[in-house]
Parts: C-alpha cells; structure tokens; sequence
C-alpha cells in the first residue's frame, strides 16, 4: 500500500512537477480552442456535402468520411508529420496536429451532423417550404436547430474524444499536457506526474461525461421488477 | 346486495383485504376488500386513476402493497416466505398492452414461462402451448411474430399465454381498450369461453355491455377505494350510490 | 517535387519487400490485439451492465462511478500510468498485456453505457409480462430482455468497438510490436517512408470492411426515436 502511493499519489512529486504540468495543461486548452472550432466546422462541411442531392458529390463526401474514420488518428498524425519531410515539407508539430485532426473530426462530427439532419422528419421540412421558406431557409432554421439538438449527446460525447485525442500530440513531442507529464515522469522516476494530469482530464472531462449521461437518461430508466 | 362475506372462509381464490398503495407520497390504493369465490367473473369499473390497475398489479405483486393483506388460493402472498414465481403461474395476468415478446413467435411466446418457470421439457411446453393456441382459435398462427398479427389476435395470444399456466385466477387490465372496435369481439369471445370453463376472472375494463351480459359481481373504485359492489343488474340498473350514478351517467354519455 | 521523387519516398518496392516481414509481424500483433480487446471489453461490459440491472445501490453507485472515469480519462494517459507505474511497485507487465488490459477496460466502460441503454429502452411492459408468469429475474433478463437489448445495442456498439480497436496504434509508444510500431523502426532504419505508407494502408484495409459493416448495421437496426 505505502509503495502504491509513494508511486502514483507522491504528492509532493506533484507539487514539484505542477508548474510545469499546469504549462502542459495551457498548450492543451490552447489546442483544444482551435482544434474544437475547426472540426465543427469541418464536419459541417462534411455532412452539406454528404447531403447534396448529387450522387457523385454525396458517394465522394461519403468515401471520404468512411475513409478517415477507418484510419487510426496516431497513424495518420504520424503520416503527416513524419512522412511530409521525406517529401521535402518541413511542416511545424502543429500545423500536422490541426491537419491531421480536421481530417479525422470532420469525419466523426460529419457523421453525426449528418444523422441529425436525417432524424428530423419530412414533416418539418414540408411545413417549411408551405410557408414559402426557401430550401435553405428551411434548412438553417428549421431542419438544423432541431437536428443539433437530437445530436446533442453525440456532438458532446465526440468533443470529449477530440480533447482526449490531443494526449496523441505527446507522441511527436508537441507541447501538451500529457507530454509535459511524461517528461516530468521521466525526470523523476516516478508515475505521480502522470497520475497529475489523469486528474486534470478528468477534472475537465467527468462533468461533461455526467452532462451527457444525464441528456442520454431522458428517455427513462425502466429496467427492474 | 350479495352476500359474498357470508361464504366460508377459506373458499376464496382472492381475499385481499384493506389493500393501500402509495406511489411518492400520493396514496392511490386506500384500503381495499376484494373477496372473489371460484369461478366467478368480477368487473372492476371505475374513472381512471382509481386505483384499478394498481389492484390488479398488487393481486400478483407487480406492485408491493403498501398496506394490507393478500391471500391466493389460501397462500398469503405478502409473505417473504412465499415462493412468488410459483405463485405467479396460478396468477394469470392479461395487460392493455398485451406485452407480446416480439422476438418469439406466438409458440414461443405461450412457451416460455411452461419451459421456464414450469420446468417443462421442450417438446411438451410447445404441445400445452399449440393446445392452448387453438382454444383461443390461433393454432394457425402459432409460428407467426407478434408484428404479423393484428390486436385482436395479439391480445388472444396473451390470453393463452396466460392460460396455457394453468392458474387459479386470471387478473385482467383493461384487455379490450387497445384495440380497435372490430378487433375487440374475438377478445371478448376468448374471455366467455374462459367464463365458460370455470376460470375465475377479476377484468378492469369498460366494456360495460359485456359485464351487463357475463360479470356475476360489478365493482366500482373511486379514488382507492370501493365505493359500491352488487350484480350488475342492480349496479347498473339502480345503483345506489351518487358517485356510482354520476359516473354511469358520464360513461353512457 | 518531382512525382518520381514522391514515389521513392512514399512507395518504394524495394524498402517495401524488405521490410514486409517485420510490418506483417506488426499485422498480425495488430489483429490479435484487436481481437482480444474486443472480447474482454464486450463480455465484461455486458457483465456490468447486468449486475447493473441487479439495482444494488451502493453496487452501482461505485460501478457507475468507474465507468465515467474510464470515459472520461484519455486512453494513452491510462496506458502509460500503467506501463510505467506497475513495475515500480514490483509488478512486471508485458507492454502487450498493458495494452489489452486498458483499452478493454475503456471498451467495457463505454459497451456497459450501450448495453444499460438498450436494456432501459425495453417497454416495461415486457417485465410485467415475463414477471407474471413466474419467470425470475435472471430467466427474464436472459430470455426477454437481452434478446431485445442487444439487437438495439449493435448498432452503437459497433462504431465503438471500432474506434477502441484503433487505439491499438497507441501500442507504438510503449514498445509493442503492433503495425505502427513496426513501421517506425523499419522507417527509422531505411530512412524512407515506405513503411508509413504501408502501415496506413494495412489500416486502412483492416478497419474500412468494419466502417461499411457498421453503417449497413446502422441501417438495419438503427432505429432513431425521435
């Protein structure tokens, strides 16, 4: 038991280490800023273009989503950042993160943009053009609002995932908090730093995990006797 | 007015006596008597939210009774001694919603509880189930999914699911009030038959014609409580109390 | 740049045949891995969500407790706490075990979510019914429910199970000899990117079946109650 906290609960470890974590955890939030916006609008994009009423276009948008949602976000950070050099493009960590993100998120946000939109029914949409709304009117302000708000679990579950995807940015060493915790782990031979950020994500990330259980409970709990 | 109290004791298939429910502080259940004898068929009427279903759920504790006592076929069933699964099976329940499991077909659906809870094998559960199926005049239809069927034949299905256990007493909740109005003969049909072969049968509904015609007793429930309780002729006819009239009055209309 | 250059860079057969080998070993880590996590996370999930249903209080307070937290926490953080914490207190993990153990835990976490929803969806209705008949609890769980939850859970579960397995590339960074892993050395190595291509391309194959199968899940049991 002492040897379990002295390893991974060492407090003053992570008093020594917070600085520096706390610097891990501002990269972090400064990514999350960016990377949140763009993959929302990406997967906008994504979902207007998988939606059109053009096979090619919408076959095309649809590949394109199907296909980064088979590829491992590591592996295709990793692609960009490594393999864009042998190609003569020296391109900084961050701008590989951004690409390699949108690429993935709008395809995840994309999707779920686009399952909304398909759950609000024909009725709606035939009540909108009735009243002489043209379709895209009816679009922004009828059958958008309504969509979002059916995927509003599934659009907050994804923004969880995209912050918990910045730890991959450690892998190539960009600035962030789950790299400064392994750098500090490495420093002082002890896990505590780790432990550190674990609470910090969690600190940011278990209220929303709450938020979105309790959107996914308002159809019921019914199951006992 | 009948003398039901007059019989012996012990001659009751149900006796529950000053039956209380509260659901969150809201008392729905205020002290009711129920005393049915063997083969008699019972109507329980009354406005909605006067506790009917909630009775009939407590009769197989569904629902836990937050007072009161229940004893089926001389078995208290309040009792944490008692074996409520075995009791379940002489307890027949008939719900609104017929409650099919769309997975199964009818077979399998009549099936289940024979296999499971009545530890018969297999091959006999699905002959007492095609028995039970052609009683109820749906042996054809004995490998169909409940998607396949209408209400009607749905709610028949259930009816010998039910059935098919062998039970004392069948408790039915507003059986007819899902369907259609065509649909609902071929229910009421099953639900003679049943009469007609001894079942003993306490139904909430307000098929009030079809308790004129076969209930032998007519109850009527008011906010938890019996209000007044006789053959349906003279229920129905001349009853006595003025929440009884008011009540027939606002249902003819 | 000239596109004969791009090719040596990105797709050279040479690099490629000499290091298939060693990128296949990474395949087939890659798939076993895979499989396991599925499994584990799967089966232990549903067992969650069933002692879930068993309605324990002071069970369920914990167990729910554990589940957000493993939804919550990102999964490299929870691999590398693992790998690096274990052997300092004396307990000596292969970096494939670690692997398996954490992401099956953050699939059970999230498949338990999948299976409690769908078994909640059930009307209770169909409790009643099975209750009233004499089913126990377990008989009716068993015969009524789960049928019916699971064909619900599929489709979600799926997209799930998918993105967990892909973790698998997180492996690289604690050593295990999955596809990326492999590629990277073998790319450190020959200093070509070669084997980056070809690690992206195994990928790809590998999970694009399981992409089009979940969407045609989606489609046949997607049942949107909105």
């Amino acid at each position: 038991m002492e040897t379990l906290i002295q390893e991974f609960f060492n407090v003053s470890i992570m008093v020594r280490v917070a600085p520096l974590i706390l610097s891990g955890l501002v990269e972090t939030l400064l990514l999350c800023l960016i990377l949140i916006p763009i993959g929302l609008i990406g997967g906008l994009g994504a979902m207007l273009l998988a939606t059109r009423e053009n096979r090619f276009v919408r076959g095309a948008a649809l590949a394109s989503i199907d296909f980064f949602r088979a590829f491992p976000p590591l592996v295709l950070l990793i692609f960009i950042y490594s393999g864009l050099p042998f190609a003569g493009l020296h391109i900084p960590a961050i701008f590989a993160i951004c690409v390699a993100f949108l690429l993935n998120s709008s395809s995840y946000y994309g999707e779920i943009y686009r399952a909304g939109v398909l759950s609000v029914s024909r009725g709606q949409i035939d009540a909108g053009r009735s009243t002489g709304l043209t379709a895209t009117q009816t679009f922004v302000y009828i059958t958008l609002p309504q969509g979002v708000r059916n995927v509003m679990p599934e659009l907050l579950s994804n923004t969880v995932e995209l912050v918990k995807l910045t730890t991959l940015a450690s892998v190539i060493s960009a600035p962030e908090l789950l790299h400064s915790a392994d750098l500090a782990r490495s420093l002082t031979y002890n896990s505590s730093p780790l432990v550190l950020a674990a609470i910090i994500y969690l600190v940011l990330l278990w209220p929303v995990v709450r938020i979105i259980r309790r959107l996914e409970n308002k159809l019921g709990p019914q199951a006992g006797l | 007015m009948l003398t039901v109290e007059t019989k012996a004791r012990g001659s009751f298939i149900l006796e529950a006596r000053g039956v209380r429910k509260s659901f969150s502080g809201h008392e729905v259940l205020r002290g009711i008597d129920l005393l049915v004898t063997p083969g008699e068929m019972v109507f329980l009427i009354g406005p909605s939210g006067s506790g009917k279903s909630t009775l009939l759920r407590c009769c197989n504790r569904l629902e836990e009774p937050s007072g009161g006592s229940i004893v089926v076929d001389g078995v208290d069933l309040l009792s944490p001694k008692t074996d409520i699964n075995k009791m379940r099976r002489k307890i027949g329940m008939v719900f609104q919603a017929f409650n099919l499991y769309p997975h199964l077909t009818a077979l399998g659906n009549v099936a289940l509880a024979l296999r499971k809870s009545a530890g018969k094998s297999r091959a006999e559960a699905e002959r007492i189930a095609l028995e039970n199926l052609s009683r109820v005049g749906l042996a054809d239809k004995a490998n169909a999914h409940p998607a396949e069927l209408s209400g009607g034949q749905q709610q028949r299905v259930a009816i010998a699911r039910a059935v098919a256990l062998e039970p004392k007493i069948i408790l039915m909740d507003e059986p007819t009030s899902a369907l259609d109005p065509e649909l609902v003969g071929s229910v009421l049909e099953a639900v003679r038959d049943l009469k007609q072969s001894g079942m003993t049968l306490v139904i909430a509904s307000h098929e009030m014609r079809f308790a004129r015609e076969a209930a032998d007793r007519v109850v009527f429930l008011d906010q938890g409580l019996v209000v007044e309780q006789d053959a349906p002729e003279s229920l129905f006819g001349d009853p006595k109390e003025e929440r009884t009239r008011r009540f027939l009055r606002d249902v003819r209309r | 740049m000239p596109l004969s250059r791009f090719v040596a860079t990105f797709f050279d057969l040479d690099v490629a045949t000499a290091y298939a080998p060693q990128i296949f070993l990474g395949l087939v880590t890659t798939i076993a891995i895979g499989v396991a996590i599925v499994i584990t996370g799967l089966t232990v999930g549903l067992a969650l969500a069933v002692v879930r249903a068993l309605r324990i209080r002071s069970v369920n307070i914990v167990l729910i407790q554990i589940v957000d937290i493993l939804r919550a926490l990102p999964p490299l953080v929870i691999i590398l706490i693992i790998y690096f914490g274990l052997p300092n207190v004396g307990i000596v993990i292969p970096s494939a075990v670690v692997l398996w153990m954490s992401l099956s835990a953050v699939l059970a976490a999230f498949a338990e979510e999948v299976y409690w929803a769908g078994i909640t969806s059930i009307p209770i209705g169909q409790w009643m019914a099975a209750r009233s008949t004499g089913l126990t609890f377990l008989q009716t769980l068993r015969e009524v429910i789960l049928p019916q939850a699971l064909r619900l859970a599929i489709p979600p579960l799926t997209n799930r199970t998918i993105s967990i397995t892909k973790n698998t590339a997180l492996g690289s960074a604690i050593g295990v000899n999955e596809i990326l892993g492999q590629s990277i050395s073998a790319e450190a190595f020959s200093a070509n990117a070669t084997p980056l291509t070809m690690a992206a391309v195994l990928y790809v194959l590998l999970f694009i079946p399981l992409v089009i199968a979940s969407r045609s899940l989606e489609r046949r049991y997607g049942v949107r109650r909105r």
